[in-house]
């Protein structure tokens, strides 16, 4: 099976007390072990942590974020979404798969990159950019203009 | 078929002729005023994975009502727009985001 990466972020109710949160994070990191993955990091500091909510759930205003990176088949997240699903006191939860997005953003970084120096070496240019020459190559500006339609628009 | 010709034949001529010097940076219309060409954000900056994570970004693509500023408006493109959709309602789920204000 192959090993995949999740963000697991859970929100819990603001007046949890210390070892809830704790004890919440202790279940998680249980399930992850015996089923054989592994957490990355573990963040319940700003930006997370208590934060205001954009709606009230079940009237409160405020909620506890946790966010859990972790590594692991998928056999392990469903057992771990079906725990959450059960779990008194917790408002929120999300399991999305990170891996495949972060692999597409690099490629794509990859062929800009590959991109603006194809277009430099054309232009006769040394392909990677000089210090002092300006703020931003033009080369890079017009590398998107295909995916505008750049018709006039009604606003 | 010029850069930024006119798909669907829209109304009034204007249309078609402000469309012939789109390269250039601002168009007249006929109203006489300027207007700036609006370019995909997501394009201009290089953001390449649109996190749900970062509220700070996708706020600014939610009007306080709490709908998602249509493409027409924020000049985002078609890729990164449904990128930005997919965001935005993870945002919600998990009550980084408004599904609607008052």
């Amino acid at each position: 099976m192959s090993n995949r990466t999740y963000e697991l972020i859970y929100v819990l109710k603001p007046d949890a007390p210390e070892t809830e949160v704790a004890d919440l994070h202790k279940q998680v990191a249980d399930i992850v072990e015996r089923m054989g993955g592994t957490i990355d990091k573990s963040e319940n500091a700003a930006p997370w942590g208590r934060r205001r909510l954009a709606y009230e759930i079940g009237h409160h205003k405020e909620g506890f974020y946790v966010l859990e990176v972790i590594t692991g088949s998928a056999e392990l997240m469903k057992e771990i979404d079906r725990r959450l699903k059960v779990t008194e006191g917790l408002l929120r939860h999300l399991i999305v798969r990170v891996d495949e997005s972060s692999i597409k953003a690099e490629r794509m970084r990859a062929k800009r990159t590959e991109e603006s120096r194809r277009r430099r070496v054309a232009r006769g240019l040394p392909p990677d950019r000089q210090p002092g020459e300006g703020p931003q190559g033009e080369d890079n500006d017009d590398s998107g203009d295909m995916m505008f339609d750049g018709g006039e628009m009604e606003a | 078929m010029p850069f930024g010709a006119p798909k669907r034949g829209g109304p009034g001529g204007a249309r078609g002729k402000a469309a012939k010097d789109a390269k250039g940076g601002d168009k007249r219309r006929g109203g006489g005023f300027f207007r700036r060409r609006k370019v995909c954000k997501f394009c201009a900056d290089k953001i390449d994975d649109i996190n749900y994570k970062d509220v700070k970004l996708l706020s600014g693509f939610v009007p306080e009502r709490g709908k998602v500023l249509p493409r027409r408006i924020s000049g985002t493109c078609a890729k990164h727009q449904r990128g930005l959709r997919v965001a935005i309602v993870r945002a919600r789920q998990l009550a980084l985001l408004p599904y609607a204000a008052d």
